[in-house]
């Protein structure tokens, strides 16, 4: 068998903008190319691969680890499991909001992930998927050295996803500086918002980067969650099922990986001025309450 | 204060600052930059020591500082021998900090005191989900095992801090339902420069949580003290209130060698304060001033001399009656202190001494040595703060070197150049300076010996001093340098 480079991949983006749908549909999609996939998710609520087991929640490795006692004695087939296309799931799991430590759990489920040889040399993909925000190091651990060299970032027309996109590449900027982590493109996940696709594509040409993929709005998607299943197994014909397909083909092909030019914050509001989802600041009224 | 200006021979200012410029020219010019003023020449006249502290080790070099959690567990609240002392977090912490101080405390371990180790013992699992249920449980089966505890404190160490573990939610509920003080002490390794914080953080726990919340058994008296700052290392204490309660006075509550929980919190109804490591312990004496107007007064137990002086001085603070009893009192031991020196002075006498200790030591036994014949010729703190230092420059001889928070390097250089007959450090110096065939005493827990407070412990002290110094050990070691 020759030689296979396994492609580590994570996706960021703003909390709520979609990123385990997207990354559970892609993946499928990229199953479907007869792809080895394994996902894990980096996120304490563990909803990263439901969609893949058809599972509420799948046990996760903090979960594991809290009931043995020590990481020591956790075993991977107790929290590895195989679902839709023989795309392989873990979860990183973690505390419930406002206790402990929800990066360390992430630190810990990834090194238990390494040490106990979830990284198969069959694989062709490992994809992270992380938690709205890298609020600490625990949740840039899928960046640091020798893990996902490629980022995509899943994102919007609008305003605070693309702060956040924006925020993000910063962060890469960082890493990619001391490591091999680039940008690998945006992925568009529409809010049906005025001239979305055109503006996605000018933030990418400005972070030096590409809009890898428009995916439209369909509520196909939350059919096939509500049976906790992706698109591409609900409704295999249906044509959200084949935008999927077509981002995962793009994710194959890719060849654009980038060290980002994040922008000032002045030069991003001109460009949603530009295309009009902001209004120039009226200096006059900044501060100034209501009765004044 | 002294009285008049000391002065040894061969030592001078202008020799001690070109020997600190000498010093100082190895390091890199940042490092230097920040050294410096950590360095100096003593000025007795000058009422403000002109050497800088408190502030950040210089990060590179060799510091003998230990942390927060240090100062909180191993002084302020370990010795006390009624509680049970939770180190919550990794069990390192616990262990190292268990027994390593050497307060001793009376008792039945298990039963009417706790020299155990109690710690949550953190796992990878309590980082990621806090630790705040182990520790509730732990408290809870603690106190089932050990029902007899007055208390139960909890001391954090860095991780519970790192993740917001909420142990005040913890100890408030956990109080409530044990019905018993449990006290919770927020640290953490990682807060402030020097375990001098760790002191001050328990101080305010004490404060916050503890003082003021019993009340004595017995009626009070004209004469009720508390002992402050004195943690009972090789027994102190009970070589110290012997000595108080000859004079007429009645120790109520120790603070915190050997002390007991409830008489701690009642301490806000003595008519004075007494206190000996004023580092440790000076934020609760001026709570208690300011709150129930108790004052407080400096004293001294290392020595013949710095005991007539503060008892003397602490009879000032009372009626005839005490102050003719502590001249009894002096009187009494005159003799028996005469024959000590008698026995020990000659060997000694003329010899020289360098300090670098903790809290008190470095000034206070200044006048201990010096009844011994020895001369400081260098001494200084890990943790001190400016306070510390204008106490210390009248007690030290004009010229004589200064060191704040010195490196392990410049305490090599210092007394490789000094050449004194003894070192009185900590642990971390002394196989450094024993290899190089110097006498040494480790003066943070009297060396496996004490106690070296009072009557009681001079005589050991000068025994220790002399065994060290005139050990024939040191004729027989031929150092390679």
């Amino acid at each position: 068998m020759a030689e296979k480079k396994m492609r580590q991949i994570a996706i960021y983006g703003k909390g709520g903008i979609g990123k385990s749908t997207t990354t559970q549909n892609t993946v499928a999609g990229l199953a479907q190319l007869g792809k080895k996939v394994l996902i894990i998710g980096c996120d304490p609520k563990a909803d990263s691969t439901r969609l893949i087991l058809h599972a509420k929640a799948q046990e996760t490795v903090m979960d594991k680890v809290r009931e043995l006692g020590t990481v020591e004695d956790l075993e991977l087939e107790d929290v590895l499991r195989v679902g839709f296309g023989g795309i392989k799931c873990v979860e990183s799991g973690g505390p419930e909001p406002g206790v402990g430590c929800a990066g360390r759990g992430v630190i810990t489920a990834i090194n238990f992930c390494e040490e106990e040889g979830a990284y198969t040399p069959d694989l062709d993909f490992v994809f992270y998927d992380v938690l709205g925000d890298v609020v600490c190091g625990g949740f840039a651990m899928p960046i640091r050295e020798n893990k996902a060299q490629e980022i995509y970032i899943v994102v919007s027309g609008e305003m605070m996803a693309m702060y956040a996109a924006n925020n993000i590449a910063k962060g890469i900027v960082k890493y990619a500086s001391s490591g091999s982590v680039r940008l690998a493109g945006l992925i568009c996940n529409s809010r049906n918002t005025d001239r979305e696709a055109d503006l996605i594509e000018a933030l990418a040409k400005r972070l030096g980067t590409q809009m890898i993929h428009f995916v439209p709005r369909d509520n196909q998607v939350q059919r096939a969650e509500l049976r906790r299943m992706t698109v591409i197994e609900y409704s295999p014909e249906h044509p959200q099922a084949q935008e999927y397909r077509e981002l995962a083909r793009k994710i194959d092909e890719n060849k654009m990986f980038v060290v980002p030019t994040p922008i000032e914050i002045e030069e991003l509001e001109e460009l949603l001025m530009e295309f009009g989802i902001m209004e120039a600041d009226d200096e006059t009224i900044v501060g100034v309450a209501e009765s004044a | 204060m002294a009285d008049t200006i000391k002065e040894i021979d061969g030592i001078t200012t202008e020799a001690t600052e070109e020997l600190i410029e000498e010093i100082l020219a190895a390091y890199p010019e940042k490092a230097r930059k920040k050294r410096a003023p950590h360095l100096g020449a003593n000025e007795p006249t000058s009422a403000k020591c002109a050497v800088q502290s408190n502030k950040k080790v210089v990060p590179g070099v060799m510091s003998q500082r230990g942390c927060a959690y240090a100062g909180a567990k191993g002084v302020v609240w370990g010795p006390i021998r009624d509680m049970v002392h939770v180190s919550h977090g990794p069990v390192g912490c616990g262990v190292y900090s268990w027994g390593t101080r050497r307060n001793l405390m009376q008792g039945v371990p298990g039963v009417t005191c706790f020299p155990l180790d109690f710690t949550s013992d953190f796992q990878e699992s309590d980082i990621v989900y806090g630790g705040d249920k182990k520790l509730e449980t732990l408290l809870r089966e603690a106190d089932e095992l050990f029902p007899l505890n007055k208390g139960l404190s909890v001391l954090s160490e860095c991780p519970v801090g790192l993740i917001g573990d909420d142990i005040n939610a913890v100890t408030k509920k956990m109080e409530q339902e044990l019905g018993k003080f449990v006290v919770p002490c927020n640290c953490e390794g990682f807060r402030g420069v020097s375990q001098s914080l760790g002191h001050h953080i328990s101080n305010d726990s004490i404060r916050d949580h503890v003082i003021g919340k019993r009340e004595f058994v017995e009626p009070a008296g004209p004469y009720d003290v508390a002992l402050i700052g004195d943690y009972n290392i090789g027994g102190d204490v009970w070589a110290a209130t012997p000595i108080l309660e000859e004079i007429g006075l009645n120790v109520k509550s120790v603070w915190t060698g050997d002390g007991e929980i409830e008489k701690i919190a009642a301490t806000g109804q003595v008519k004075l304060n007494l206190i000996h490591c004023y580092r440790s312990m000076n934020y609760m004496c001026k709570v208690m001033e300011e709150k129930w107007g108790i004052p407080w007064m400096e004293y001294n137990f290392f020595g013949p001399t710095k005991i007539e002086e503060s008892l003397r001085a602490i009879g000032e603070f009372f009626d005839d009656t005490i102050k003719q009893k502590v001249e009894e009192v002096i009187a009494k031991y005159r003799p028996i202190m005469a024959s000590v020196l008698e026995e020990y002075r000659p060997r000694l006498e003329g010899k020289t001494a360098m300090l670098f200790v903790g809290g008190l030591r470095p000034r206070h036994t200044v006048g201990a040595y010096e009844d011994l014949g020895i001369e400081i010729t260098g001494t200084g703190y890990e943790f001190a703060h400016q306070d510390d230092y204008d106490r210390t420059s009248p007690e030290m001889a004009k010229g004589t070197l200064i060191y704040d928070d010195a490196s392990e390097f410049e305490l090599e250089k210092f007394v490789e150049k000094m050449k004194p007959d003894l070192v009185g450090s900590g642990i971390k110096e002394k196989y450094v300076f024993q290899k190089a065939g110097i006498p040494f005493r480790q003066m943070h827990s009297w060396d496996y010996s004490g106690p070296y407070h009072g009557y009681e412990g001079f005589k050991i002290f000068a025994r220790d001093i002399d065994m060290a110094i005139n050990s024939p050990t040191w004729g027989l070691v031929k150092a390679p340098f």
